[in-house]
């Protein structure tokens, strides 16, 4: 069938309102678009508008052929490939762009509001936040109203389509809300995922160097957030244990080989003391295979096992939010050191940093006991003019010499490294362990909220007859590094770094229980929409007592369910306009029971009027309510005033009515 | 809206419910009379949320997963709100205006929406007629003409209607089937004006041997210009003597008589046609006139329901008398 016959027009008006929504549809992606898509597409949108406005002819095939190819150039040579979630973003903004180039009629409206609904989708894989899902409701609910007004006769206010199409979503929302708990969820993917799939997840990595943490530093991203059966530890001991970094070559710092197959072998044992803390953490998923634990981990939980230098490891990379349940002992102490061990953890570049040697050199000739030695750093650090600052200077060369000598100025990073250098090269074991120490505590909801701006490093040392013993650096040049966090607002460059510090001010307050509601609020979001997955579905199902169903059972429950509602919906639409009539009923007859209580009941022969004719006889003083009641309900019963203004007035009366 | 996928449905359901296609002056659309199916638009965005399902599940998507439910939700919920559209809507037969043939033909229908909600943007189709859009005001009655052509003369029926809705998204299409059992008369088309040589003297009351006595003609006299083509004595024309004018008591205000025998032997339509015209025109001079046709004779008269009664029975001749 050819076009022209089918074509149904719209009016120019609704293409206008469409373009507006889908600029708030694209708005959340624009930061993530290159420049000039943003203003391509603005351009085709304002010719889209002038093409409808003036009754311009639409752009010819063959320009609209070039400029697609030319687009779809211009995005590959932007990003270097058409894989991935940032392409496809770009790619489908690109494509609805073009889509306006052609919109002639109603069908070109319909497919380019679905292309909006479309996109919608995709923003959810660059974020799920409460935010978002707020707006984007709205969103929803600006489209749908488009395709309200593509099937009106005539143009009518955006209020009532708004309002129409908000009812509809709300009316679909239970059934939607049965579908999304019972539809069976598989866990990975159907197919291969884009590289840059897990890009936006952010969190320390198996490498150390100069810079990497204090850029984290920068981000207010929850990590994870502990919520404590028993009293939460005090911040000293919020030590949330990462990777261990065991290798240098005197700048850098990496993992080394501590997860080849040979080191599978598990946690040497624990020497406990002190009170176990037991704690579920939820963490936020950052694309690696660790997960974080307070210092010492004693008990990992059965996705994970323990490393032998206590880092819990899960078999896969986290990429979805994974709450679990874990043992520590604050006070533990790892207390044995293989050969291998003590190999990698005395293990330095052949050459490099010659003073920072040389001093190590010296201390161990004075002092001899490592205790000692590790004292003797840690005054160093204290009793000379280092400074901590987020913004350190740019070190070249040896980087251990020139910072303890000459700049000064470093992060927790550049106190990490420098110290166990030092201790290496004075012949103590000594590691780098990464991960985030402190965490704010949520007293709305009772937990700890761990942000990437805890990141934190320091040391760990080898003492004979004590076992590993963490030592900070940093504590000793910025003890309130370990009592406050960082308030990463503030921060100048070169500037020692700033901490939170307690207001007194009620506004501060204010605006801290805001947070805390906020934070509290986004944690449930997190654990009870974000990732309802596999195992939240299995653990509901099995709190309804239905758990372990075949895949039969559940497809036929889902249906059961969807049916159910369905029913109920179909009940509560379609039985409206009967409930109107029964509402005018219902009113009538509240208004003659009234009277009967008042011995003036209607006799079964009598019509409204002859009834209200008698009760006026007999009481005169209500003559002038009950002649409005029974005019209004003859009028809504009988035909002259049926709308439902009306009923409300009836209904008003009879309620206010008090013979 | 949907022609293609009504293309391949619409005629099979017809077929299969034709029996029962509801007929009669008034009608209310009960649930049974209400078919539904989705539009193309409904179709694709049922493939669009497929594809939006497969892309939830692959990436694990809570809020894809979310938005994919709601929006399927809410097209479900929307066959509720364009069946609701429909539901109980009273069609009464408005007025079915007679009409020329060669013109459109009016049909009023009446469409009575009981409910106190509004109902919007239903379409009335009808086999050869413009679709017509109307809304309803809640507990009001909207009036929907529809024209049709009427290429002939006689009664034409409306048929069936058929009642449509894709109101509010377009994504499911609602239907009904009535036939409200309307007709109207179709006149036959006006035919052209005589041309002087073979128009017929219709104030010649003896010639026929009928009763007119009313006619009193006085005689003739010299044609001159100005006198009116009806009075020129066309008779003595025709036996190539000068023109003559025919001259009456009443004169001007004598009545015509237009009849069937008189006219020209051309074949029964036209006559029919020419028939209609002069109806039409003498109407239209305020003359009063009567119609005479093999087997009908309406005395002359002037009015519109006159007017009416002729114009009927030139529509109808021919067909046996209902």
């Amino acid at each position: 069938m050819n076009r022209a016959s089918t074509a149904t027009a719209f009016r120019p008006e609704v293409l206008i309102r469409m373009l507006a929504v889908l600029g708030l549809v694209v708005a959340p992606q624009l930061p993530r678009l290159p420049p000039w898509l943003v203003v391509v597409s603005l351009a085709f949108a304002a010719w889209c508008y002038f093409i409808t406005r003036r009754s311009l002819k639409l752009p010819s095939l063959w320009l609209r052929i070039l400029l697609s190819t030319l687009l779809l150039m211009a995005v590959y040579a932007h990003y270097g490939t058409l894989l991935g979630h940032d392409v496809g973003a770009a790619l489908l903004i690109a494509m609805l762009a073009l889509k306006l180039m052609e919109i002639r009629d109603a069908r070109d409206i319909y497919i380019t509001v679905f292309l909006g609904y479309f996109l919608i989708i995709v923003g959810f894989l660059f974020s799920q936040s409460l935010w978002m899902a707020a707006y984007m409701l709205v969103v929803v609910t600006l489209l749908t109203s488009v395709l309200i007004d593509l099937n009106r006769t005539r143009l009518t206010a955006i209020g009532s389509n708004l309002r129409l199409a908000a009812s509809m979503l709300l009316r679909a929302l239970p059934l939607a809300l049965a579908v999304f708990v019972l539809f069976p969820r598989i866990s990975g993917p159907l197919w291969g995922m884009p590289k840059d799939a897990y890009d936006g997840m952010i969190g320390l990595g198996k490498e150390m160097a100069p810079g990497l943490i204090s850029d984290l530093i920068q981000s207010d991203a929850v990590a994870f957030r502990a919520g404590f059966d028993g009293p939460i530890p005090p911040p000293r001991q919020r030590y949330w244990r990462g990777p261990i970094l065991w290798q240098t070559d005197g700048m850098a710092w990496r993992t080394g080989h501590s997860w080849n197959p040979v080191s599978r072998s598990g946690p040497p044992p624990l020497v406990t003391s002190g009170d176990a803390v037991t704690y579920t953490v939820t963490l936020e998923p950052h694309n690696r295979r660790w997960l974080y634990a307070l210092d010492l981990v004693a008990a990992a939980p059965p996705e994970a096992r323990i490393a032998p230098d206590f880092l819990l490891l899960r078999a896969a990379p986290l990429r979805e939010r994974l709450r679990y349940a874990v043992t520590s002992y604050p006070d533990g102490v790892a207390s044995r050191l293989s050969v291998t061990e003590r190999q990698r953890a005395l293990q330095l570049p052949v050459r490099g940093n010659p003073r920072a040697r040389a001093l190590a050199q010296e201390w161990r000739r004075r002092f001899h006991d490592p205790a000692t030695i590790v004292q003797q750093a840690l005054l160093m650090f204290r009793n000379q003019p280092f400074i901590y600052t987020l913004h350190p200077p740019a070190i070249a060369g040896d980087f251990v010499d020139r910072f303890l000598f000459k700049t000064r100025k470093g992060f927790c990073e550049h106190y990490a490294a420098s110290f166990t250098f030092l201790m290496r090269a004075a012949g103590i074991p000594a590691r780098v362990v990464t991960g985030y120490q402190g965490g704010e505590l949520n007293p709305i909801g009772n937990y700890l909220i761990v942000r990437q701006r805890d990141a934190h490093a320091w040391s760990e040392v080898w003492l004979d007859g004590h076992g590993w013993t963490r030592v900070d650096p940093t504590a000793a040049v910025a003890p309130e590094r370990i009592d406050l966090s960082i308030d990463n607002r503030l921060q100048d460059i070169g500037d020692a770094v700033r901490f939170e510090l307690p207001h007194a001010a009620w506004l501060a307050a204010l605006w801290r229980e805001t947070h805390f509601a906020w934070d509290a609020l986004n944690n449930k979001w997190n654990q009870w929409v974000l990732s309802y997955g596999v195992a939240r579905q299995a653990d509901l199902l099995g709190w309804l007592s239905l758990g372990g169903l075949s895949w039969q059972n559940a497809a036929i429950l889902l249906l059961a369910a969807v049916g159910a509602v369905l029913v109920g919906m179909v009940i509560f639409m379609l039985k409206r306009e009967r409930q109107a009539e029964d509402a005018i009923v219902r009113a009538y007859q509240a208004f003659c029971r009234k009277l009967a209580r008042r011995g003036l009941s209607r006799r079964s022969y009598e019509g409204p009027v002859d009834f209200a004719q008698r009760v006026a006889a007999q009481r005169p003083d209500l003559a002038g309510q009950v002649h409005g009641i029974i005019k209004l309900y003859t009028a809504l019963r009988y035909g002259a005033n049926q709308t439902p203004a009306a009923l409300d007035m009836l209904r008003r009366a009879v309620r206010h009515f008090r013979p | 809206m949907n022609r293609r996928l009504a293309a391949l449905a619409e005629p099979l359901i017809f077929k299969l419910f034709r029996h029962k296609v509801p007929t009669g002056h008034t009608l209310i659309l009960e649930r049974q009379r209400i078919y539904a199916l989705p539009t193309r638009f409904g179709l694709v965005y049922a493939a669009m949320l497929l594809v939006m399902l497969l892309g939830a599940i692959n990436y694990n998507n809570s809020l894809a997963f979310m938005l994919t439910f709601l929006l399927a939700s809410t097209g479900i919920i929307s066959i509720l709100y364009t069946y609701r559209n429909l539901a109980h809507l009273q069609l009464r037969s408005g007025k079915a205006a007679p009409s020329f043939a060669g013109k459109d033909a009016r049909f009023t229908v009446l469409l009575h929406n009981p409910d106190p909600l509004p109902r919007y943007a239903l379409r009335l189709t009808a086999a050869q007629a413009e679709p017509r859009l109307t809304d309803i005001a809640a507990a009001d009655t909207a009036a929907v003409e529809l024209s049709i052509a009427a290429p002939r003369r006689g009664r034409l029926r409306l048929g069936m209607i058929t009642l449509s809705t894709t109101y509010p998204l377009g994504l499911v299409r609602a239907w009904a089937y009535v036939n409200l059992d309307m007709q109207c008369i179709v006149y036959p088309r006006p035919g052209p004006r005589l041309a002087l040589a073979t128009a017929p003297n219709f104030h010649e009351g003896d010639h026929a041997g009928s009763a007119m006595g009313s006619d009193d003609f006085l005689g003739f006299r010299a044609y001159l210009p100005g006198d009116s083509p009806r009075h020129i004595h066309w008779k003595a024309l025709a036996r190539d003597l000068p023109l003559l004018t025919k001259k009456f008591t009443a004169s001007e205000t004598q009545d015509l008589w237009l009849d069937w025998s008189l006219l020209p032997a051309v074949d029964d339509e036209t006559r029919l046609r020419i028939l209609c015209r002069l109806v039409v025109d003498a109407q239209r001079a305020s003359q009063a006139y009567g119609l005479r046709l093999p087997g009908v004779e309406i005395m002359p008269a002037l009015g519109a329901l006159h007017r009416h009664r002729c114009l009927q029975a030139l529509a109808l001749f021919g067909e046996p008398q209902s």
